[in-house]
């Protein structure tokens, strides 16, 4: 087996608050291969923007990294010094984020902030690396990118000022690409463009991209595999095809029963009872037993741990049982 | 933009016309005109003569007209204390007070920036938490116990700087004195400025720090960050620039106050400026004193105003593209 | 559902007040309890100087020439009945603070009760009236804002001097204060009150009481303003601070209060004089006193502030 492009083992975050130490993410593990789309789900608060930050090493203090680590192409990088870090960051791995309209510097030209980026990266000269940023623009399909690339961010629209966001993000070609909701801030319209681009030019490139977004129609079209989480653990995880068609752990079959179909069965929209737990509030045992229907006794006692199924892997006790009472259970709801 | 340019031309003259009403009013009704010209045993047929010599006999709103016509020729009228033209006697004085709100302004600016810039940079460390202190002193106490602190300092105790006056000034063209050319006049201009400048240095830097920590925060400093840029890139340009862009306005607004509190620093230090001038006018209830000073520094004001709105609109891409459509 | 607790009883106010961050950030830091401890005892100083000063510095009787610049009790030449010294009219530097304390603190605090209740009167109007008495007023305060407080008070100060007679300045001074400061702060309160008034005007129960048919004054002063109040206390505490150093200041320049009713910006001004001639102590005393409590009610200020409403910071 090929080495993974992001291995992440036991990544554990901390939040130092005021009435004590919040645990945002907890011990999460994860990897994700060469040009594979990894899909993370989940309710806001769950966990998945940290992943996210903790991966590129951009957790700000109160919050610190409290174990486990991350390796990149075999690489561990949670540990590196800043200056090293820095250098992963944007060089090989890259970042898109939630609102193209905060993303930009508004007082920078896009061309200032192309060039300033390509040039930290590469020995590039101005010349070269303008041309570059134009070839790039070009790319992520704005028109006339020799005329708009001196443009200021507020002259571009949502969906246009997201495709430089991208550009800027794989700039300086990355391996490993996370986009942190890239469609939640923009246009219904163009969303599917902006995903269909991420996924288009990551293939290209076969660059590995982490996806994280709460909308499962996404998930689904465009990611390889899914991870689902919630208050900061990864409750299942596998392929698309296992987790968002036949979701296992009482969780993920809500959230999939929350997807609206096309055959317009309006039955499968259900919803979950309740809201998550806030970090300083996780009941004991399963995080999920206060909205579970499905909840016995071990889940208010004893918290599940990720048991590999075929596949998948998934952190409830009612697969974690002997078979027959995981029978019991009714496990191909 | 030449809407925009308008509009706040036509905004300012209507704050002037305002401020005229207030120092019309004020030299109209505020203790009789007549009386400070006029002796007890004046005849009341001379008073009347000179009443309507005066024009005070007038509808309101011509005399109205009149002192807004005169004040554009900067006729101000005479004042009662010293029987000389106001306008003379304000003129003498503006170099004095102009020279020392501009060192202000540049000493609060040149130390109040950096200050900022490294305590919302450096939030931890000591020397940060010392300047924070010193803002906190600097910002709570009167400008004129920081004047006699620093004359107690560095007068009396280390006889190191002048306490009063300009020292030696040289004269620019037909009215303009500078004490800047000369070692006196530069050693004299020290401790005023100073004095002056801390209140508006601790403002600036107390407000580069918030605001810088604010863009610290802001989406498009993390994506840099994600971008791998150097921090010095992040901090001294994407960071600073646009921590500037409102800290123009705030400056540019003080550079109005610096003038006003000249009043205070020129009485601590005995400088020879407006402010003065102006402060013996209202011990004396010099009303043509204080009407004029309140028009010209009204105007000095609108037109700051006026400035730092047109600068503003130069720095920001966004505002220019909204004055601009 | 074993595990969840019985309902308990409603927390009373004291223990709401006890377990809500505003008191922990208080006992939290150390500089905003000894800010505290600094006001109440100036405070305390100012409402009992009367039986605290061992002489009363306002009583010509008591005061005598011939003990005119003693140093403090602890320097060669002192004694010990003046424990700061005196001033240069004789009287006992100890007790001028004490009282002076008690003048600034008066007409500061009466300067700001004053510009609230202007502020508060033309917020409510401007706000629940709107239209164009909305627009009269939000254009004086916004020209009167582009002004330094210091420069109206001294121009309201000049004018109102200029109407009282000559011969009564020294009797209405502390009215020609009160009345410029006054007039110089009410513009944050006014602005603040207009905005909050602004949203509860249109809320359901103003609607109801308007409704029902109550007047206009009854709705405002019964309905609205006790839910637009809050953030005037706020004000009200970093204005005080603002207000002390404007009384201060007017009282130095020579246009406040006179030296037979001296303020400590009038102490100040006196001391100043004697700055050279090495008789330090009279301006040292009267200027630490007055930096301590605008510090330390600036402090306090801040620390409101910031414990009732973070996001003003």
């Amino acid at each position: 087996m090929t080495v993974p492009v992001l291995s992440v083992r036991d990544l554990t975050v901390e939040f130092m608050a005021r009435r004590g130490t919040l645990r945002a993410l907890d011990a999460i593990s994860f990897d994700i291969a060469r040009g594979e789309v990894l899909g993370v789900v989940g309710e806001s608060g769950a966990g998945k923007s940290v992943t996210g930050s903790a991966i590129i090493g951009l957790i700000d203090p109160p919050g610190r990294i409290a174990g486990g680590e991350v390796v990149l192409s075999g690489e561990r990088i949670d540990n590196l010094p800043p200056d090293a870090m820095r250098k992963v960051r944007g060089k090989r791995i890259g970042m898109i984020f939630q609102d193209p309209l905060t993303s930009l510097n508004p007082l920078y030209r896009i061309s200032e902030q192309l060039i300033e980026t390509i040039r930290t990266h590469t020995d590039l000269d101005a010349a070269d690396a303008r041309k570059r940023a134009i070839a790039l623009l070009d790319e992520v399909g704005i028109p006339a990118p020799e005329r708009r690339i001196d443009g200021y961010p507020h002259e571009f629209s949502g969906g246009m000022r997201q495709r430089v966001v991208i550009a800027l993000a794989l700039c300086a070609e990355p391996e490993f690409i996370i986009a942190d909701e890239p469609t939640t801030a923009l246009d219904v319209s163009v969303q599917a463009q902006i995903i269909a681009l991420i996924k288009r030019l990551c293939q290209e490139r076969g660059t590995s991209v982490m996806l994280v977004t709460h909308d499962m129609g996404v998930i689904a079209e465009t990611a390889d595999r899914v991870a689902v989480m919630y208050a900061g653990r990864i409750v299942e995880i596998g392929s698309v095809r296992d987790v968002v068609k036949q979701p296992l752990h009482p969780y993920a079959k809500g959230l999939m029963g929350a997807i609206p179909s096309l055959e317009g069965d309006a039955e499968r929209l259900v919803q979950i009872p309740g809201a998550m737990p806030r970090l300083q509030a996780i009941p004991p045992g399963c995080a999920f037993n206060p909205r579970c229907e499905k909840a016995f006794a071990r889940c208010h006692a004893e918290r599940p741990e990720l048991v590999q199924l075929g596949d998948r892997q998934v952190a409830c006790h009612l697969y974690d049982q002997p078979q027959s009472s995981r029978d019991k259970a009714g496990i191909a709801a | 933009m030449l809407a925009f340019i308008l509009r706040r031309l036509f905004q300012s003259l209507i704050v002037m016309l305002s401020v005229a009403l207030i120092a019309f009013a004020m030299f109209r009704f505020v203790g009789d005109p007549v009386n400070q010209i006029v002796s007890i045993d004046t005849p009341q047929a001379q008073v009347a003569e000179i009443r309507r010599s005066l024009g005070l006999d007038d509808p309101f709103l011509v005399q109205f007209a009149r002192y807004i016509y005169n004040a554009a020729r900067l006729e101000f009228g005479v004042s009662y204390q010293f029987r000389l033209p106001v306008i003379s006697l304000l003129g003498e004085r503006a170099p004095a007070t102009l020279e020392l709100a501009f060192c202000s302004a540049l000493f609060s600016l040149a130390v109040g920036i950096p200050m900022g810039v490294y305590t919302a940079l450096r939030r931890e460390s000591p020397l940060a938490k010392l300047f924070q202190a010193i803002s906190l002193v600097g910002i709570s106490l009167p400008t004129f116990l920081i004047g006699i602190l620093l004359i107690y300092l560095f007068s009396v105790t280390l006889g190191w700087l002048p306490s009063f006056g300009r020292g030696e000034v040289v004269k620019i063209g037909s009215w303009w004195t500078t004490g800047l050319l000369t070692g006196s006049g530069l050693k004299a201009l020290i401790l005023p400025s100073i004095t002056l400048g801390l209140f508006q240095m601790t403002l600036i830097m107390r407000l580069v720090r918030a605001e810088m920590l604010e863009v610290l925060r802001a989406d498009y400093i993390k994506f840099a960050r994600a971008r791998g840029l150097t921090t010095r890139a992040i901090h001294f340009g994407h960071a600073l620039k646009n921590t500037l862009v409102p800290v123009i306005t705030i400056a540019g607004l003080q550079l109005g106050s610096i003038i006003a509190f000249a009043i205070i620093t020129e009485t601590v230090f005995q400088w020879p400026g407006m402010g003065q001038l102006f402060l013996r006018s209202v011990q004396n209830v010099d009303i043509p004193i204080m009407a004029a000073y309140l028009m010209l520094i009204s105007f000095l004001f609108v037109s700051i105003n006026l400035a730092v709105d047109l600068l503003y609109a130069l720095v920001d891409p966004r505002l220019r593209a909204t004055v601009g459509a | 559902m074993s595990m969840i607790p019985p309902p308990a009883a409603a927390p009373s106010r004291w223990s709401r007040f006890r377990d809500s961050d505003i008191l922990a950030s208080f006992l939290k830091s150390k500089v905003t309890m000894v800010a505290g401890l600094v006001v109440l005892l100036l405070f305390l100083g100012a409402a009992f100087s009367p039986w605290l000063a061992p002489t009363n510095p306002f009583d010509p009787a008591t005061v005598f020439l011939a003990d005119s610049m003693i140093p403090p009790a602890w320097q060669d030449g002192g004694e010990a009945r003046f424990i700061l010294g005196t001033d240069d009219q004789g009287r006992d530097l100890y007790s001028a603070i004490l009282y002076g304390m008690r003048v600034s603190l008066v007409v500061g605090g009466l300067g700001c009760l004053l510009a609230a209740s202007i502020g508060i009167t033309l917020g409510l109007l401007a706000g629940y009236l709107g239209g164009r008495t909305d627009a009269f007023i939000m254009r004086i305060a916004d020209v009167q804002l582009t002004f330094p407080a210091i420069l109206i008070a001294l121009l309201i100060d000049g004018v109102v001097r200029g109407v009282f007679p000559k011969a009564s300045r020294e009797d209405t001074a502390i009215y020609v204060l009160v009345i410029s400061i006054g007039l110089s702060f009410w513009v944050q309160y006014a602005r603040t009150i207009r905005g909050s008034t602004l949203i509860e005007r249109n809320k359901d129960y103003v609607m109801a009481a308007r409704l029902v048919g109550l007047p206009a004054p009854l709705i405002m002063l019964r309905h609205v303003l006790p839910n637009v109040i809050g953030p005037v206390l706020v004000i009200l505490t970093i204005n005080l601070a603002l207000a002390v150093i404007t009384e201060a200041t007017l009282s130095f320049l020579g246009v406040g209060l006179p030296a037979t009713q001296p303020s400590l910006g009038t102490l100040i001004s006196i001391g100043n004089k004697y700055l050279f001639s090495g008789d330090w102590w009279i301006v040292t005393f009267p200027s630490v006193t007055l930096a301590a409590l605008v510090l330390a009610v600036n402090l306090l200020g801040d620390w409101l502030r910031d414990a009732l409403n973070p996001r003003l910071r």
